[in-house]
C-alpha cells in the first residue's frame, strides 16, 4: 500500500536564458520515504532543490508539499517553517558561532526578530540540543567555534541543524562528500534511522552509499526523470548506462 | 520554572568587569572632569579647560556613532558608507530648535533665522512648524534619521542588495543628501548650515554649566549605548545577526527572515547616530552639509576598523585614537592629516585586521601562553 505523498512535483519547468535546467520534471515522494537522486552534472538536481525551497521560481508546473500546500509563491523562510529542511552541497554553517549556538539558532521555534530580541533558552531546549549533539557525535565540541571543525564534522553539524528544525522533509545535497568511509557508513545508518519519521531526498554520486541506503532511486537527466526504481534495476537500464558511459 | 525578569537579563548581559569599567568611566566623565572644569580655577594645573571638555564631548559623540556603525558592520557584516547622513539629520533636527532659540538676538533682529532673512523669506517654511518646541525637536531627533533609515533599508534589503553594492548605494545616498542640503532653497541654511546658537531651554549655551551638562549627557548616552549594545550582541537576535554575516542563505533556510533582522539593527544604528548628532551640534556650535560629505562617512568606518570590529569597546577606542590624532595633526601639520589617515587605514587593514583590541587580545594570549 502506498503512503500519501509528502512532495509532488508535476511537470516543473525552469529555464535560465533559454536553457532548460528542469524540463517538465515530475516526481512523487511518499511520506517517510528515503529517496536517492542521481544524475550526471547539470542534470538539474540542485535546481530541483532550489525550486522546492523557494530559491528559484518554477516557470511552469506544480510543486505541492504535504498534498495541498502550493509552495511556488512562498519565500525561503516560509517554506522552512512548513517543515522542509535543506542541506547544501558545500557545508553551510555559521563559522563564527559555537557548535551549540549553531544548533540553538536552528531549533524549531518562533523566529521573528521581535521574539528573538527577548528570547532565552529553557531547560527543554537545552535538553533537545544536547540530544542532537550526541546524535551527531559533537557533544565534546559543543563550545568549539564551528569554523574549526573538520570537514566531516561540519557536514554532521549541518545535518544536526536540519534535525533541530524537526522537518517533515529533508533535502540533502551530497551529504557525504568529503567524509571518510567510516563517517559515510555512520551517516548512512543515521539516515536510515530517520526514514519513516521523516521523508528524505538524498542527492549523491557515491554509489556504495546509495546501495547502503537501499531506497528507491531516481535518475535525472537534462532536467527530467530518465529512470526510477531500485538501484539494481536502474543500473541495468540501457538508457542510464548510455547517459553515464555513452559520452 | 521561573522566568528571569527582562531587566535583570538586560543588565546581566554586561559582565562584572564591564560594570566596573562603566562605573569608573562614569565617575570620571560625570563627576571628576566636570568638577575639575567648574570648581578648579583656571591657571591651576588641575583645571580642565573648556577646550578639553568640548573636544572630549565631541569625540564621545563620534564614539556613539562608531558603536552604532559596529552593530551593523562588525556584528552584521553590512558596511554602510553613509552613516554620516543619520548623524547629520539628528544634528539638523536639533539645530532647527537651536536656531529658533536665538529669537531676536540674531544679526537681523528678526523672528526668522538669519539665513531666511538673508534669502528674503517672509515666514517659516511649513516643515519648520513646531521647531520652537524642545519636545518636538527631541521627537524629530528620534524619528527622522530612523525613518529615513527604515525606508531606505526596507527597499535595499528587500531587493537583497549586499556587500560592496550596498556600501556604494549608501555612499551615493549621503552624497545626494549633502547636495540637497547645500541648496539654499532646501531651507536649512544651505552652505553655512546652522550656527551662532545662543540658548537651550532659555539657558545660555556658552555657560560652563551648560557645557558640562551636555558633556555629562553625552557620556551617559555613550555608556547606555554600550550596555544596550552588549545586550543586543549577547541576545539570540545578536547571534542571528552574526549568522547572517556568516551564511545568510542558511539563515533563510532555517526559517529566519533576514530582512526583519537587518532592518531592525540598521534602523537602531541610525537612531543612535541621530541622537549622537543632536548631542554634537550644541557642543561644537555648528552643523552644515559638510557633515554629510562622503569622506566623513568613510572616516566612521575607519574609527571602527582601527579600534576593532565586532567588539564594543573597540569602536570607542578607535574614535578616540583617530580623533585625538586628528586634533593634533590639524594643529601641528594640517596639510598632512589626510595622508596620515589614509596611511593609518592601510596599515590597520594590512597588519591589524582586528584593530587595536585584536592586537591587545593577541598579546595577552601570547603572555598567557608563555607563562603556562
Amino acid at each position: 500500500m502506498s503512503q500519501p505523498s509528502i512532495l509532488l512535483l508535476h511537470e516543473v519547468t525552469v529555464s535560465f536564458d533559454g536553457f532548460r535546467a528542469l524540463n517538465e520534471l515530475s516526481l512523487d515522494i511518499e511520506e517517510g520515504e528515503l529517496r536517492c537522486i542521481i544524475g550526471p552534472n547539470g542534470a538539474g538536481k540542485t535546481t530541483m532543490m532550489d525550486v522546492i525551497t523557494g530559491k528559484t521560481r518554477a516557470d511552469r508546473g506544480k510543486v505541492m508539499f504535504d498534498q495541498n500546500i502550493d509552495v511556488r509563491r512562498m519565500s525561503e523562510p516560509e517554506i522552512a517553517h512548513l517543515g522542509i529542511g535543506r542541506k547544501f552541497q558545500k557545508p553551510t554553517i555559521f563559522e563564527n558561532l559555537t557548535v551549540f549556538e549553531n544548533l540553538e539558532l536552528s531549533m524549531k521555534t518562533d523566529k521573528r526578530a521581535r521574539v528573538s530580541l527577548f528570547a532565552w533558552l529553557d531547560d527543554d531546549a537545552h535538553d533537545k540540543i544536547s540530544d542532537t549533539l550526541r546524535l551527531i557525535r559533537l557533544d565534546q565540541e559543543a563550545e568549539r567555534q564551528a569554523g574549526l571543525l573538520s570537514h566531516g564534522q561540519k557536514q554532521w553539524l549541518e545535518i544536526g541543524m536540519l534535525l533541530m528544525q524537526d522537518p517533515k522533509l529533508l533535502l540533502l545535497d551530497e551529504p557525504v562528500a568529503g567524509m571518510t568511509d567510516d563517517e559515510t557508513a555512520r551517516t548512512g545508518e543515521l539516515f536510515k534511522s530517520l526514514a519513516g519519521k521523516h521523508s528524505l531526498v538524498v542527492v549523491e554520486h557515491d554509489m556504495a552509499f546509495i546501495e547502503q541506503l537501499g531506497g528507491k532511486v531516481t535518475v535525472l537527466h537534462e532536467g527530467s526523470v530518465l529512470a526510477e526504481g531500485d538501484l539494481a534495476t536502474v543500473q541495468n537500464d540501457q538508457r542510464v548506462i548510455e547517459v553515464y558511459l555513452g559520452r | 520554572m521561573k522566568r528571569t525578569p527582562f531587566i535583570v537579563r538586560f543588565l546581566g548581559a554586561t559582565p562584572k568587569q564591564g560594570w566596573i569599567a562603566i562605573a569608573i568611566a562614569a565617575a570620571i566623565t560625570l563627576v571628576l572632569l566636570p568638577a575639575l572644569h567648574l570648581l578648579v580655577p583656571a591657571g591651576n594645573p588641575f583645571h580642565v579647560s573648556a577646550y578639553v571638555i568640548t573636544l572630549v564631548g565631541k569625540i564621545m559623540c563620534y564614539a556613539i556613532v562608531a558603536v552604532a556603525m559596529d552593530l551593523i558592520w562588525g556584528y552584521t557584516g553590512i558596511l554602510s558608507l553613509g552613516h554620516g547622513l543619520f548623524f547629520a539629520l539628528g544634528g539638523y533636527a536639533f539645530g532647527m530648535y537651536l536656531m529658533r532659540q536665538i529669537g531676536r538676538d540674531g544679526s537681523y533682529k528678526s523672528d526668522l533665522p538669519d539665513f531666511m532673512v538673508f534669502l528674503d523669506w517672509k515666514e517659516l517654511p511649513w516643515y519648520w512648524t513646531g521647531s520652537d518646541s524642545f519636545l518636538w525637536a527631541l521627537f524629530l531627533v528620534l524619528t527622522v534619521p530612523a525613518l529615513v533609515a527604515l525606508i531606505f533599508g526596507f527597499f535595499a534589503f528587500r531587493s537583497r542588495i549586499k556587500g560592496v553594492y550596498f556600501s556604494i548605494i549608501t555612499q551615493a545616498l549621503v552624497f545626494a543628501a549633502m547636495l540637497f542640503f547645500f541648496r539654499n532653497e532646501t531651507g536649512f541654511g544651505g552652505n553655512n548650515g546652522f550656527t551662532d546658537f545662543k540658548r537651550i531651554l532659555g539657558y545660555s549655551i556658552t555657560a560652563p554649566e551648560m557645557r558640562v551638562g551636555l558633556f555629562a549627557l553625552t557620556a551617559a548616552m555613550l555608556l547606555a549605548t554600550l550596555v544596550l549594545g552588549r545586550y543586543l550582541v549577547t541576545s539570540k537576535l545578536g547571534r542571528v545577526l552574526a549568522a547572517i554575516r556568516d551564511a545568510e542563505s542558511r539563515v533563510m533556510f532555517i526559517g529566519y527572515n533576514p530582512l526583519h533582522y537587518k532592518l531592525f539593527i540598521w534602523t537602531l544604528s541610525a537612531l543612535l547616530c541621530g541622537i549622537a548628532g543632536a548631542l554634537y551640534v550644541p557642543q561644537v556650535g555648528i552643523i552644515n552639509p559638510g557633515e554629510m560629505s562622503p569622506a566623513n562617512s568613510i572616516e566612521i568606518a575607519i574609527w571602527v576598523a582601527v579600534g576593532g570590529r565586532a567588539t564594543l569597546i573597540g569602536p570607542v577606542i578607535g574614535a578616540f585614537i583617530v580623533n585625538l590624532a586628528k586634533s593634533f595633526f590639524t594643529m601641528a601639520f594640517p596639510e598632512y592629516w589626510l595622508f596620515f589617515l589614509g596611511a593609518l587605514f592601510v596599515g590597520v587593514t594590512l597588519w591589524l585586521p582586528d584593530g587595536v583590541v585584536g592586537l591587545w587580545r593577541k598579546l595577552r594570549a601570547k603572555r598567557v601562553g608563555a607563562t603556562s
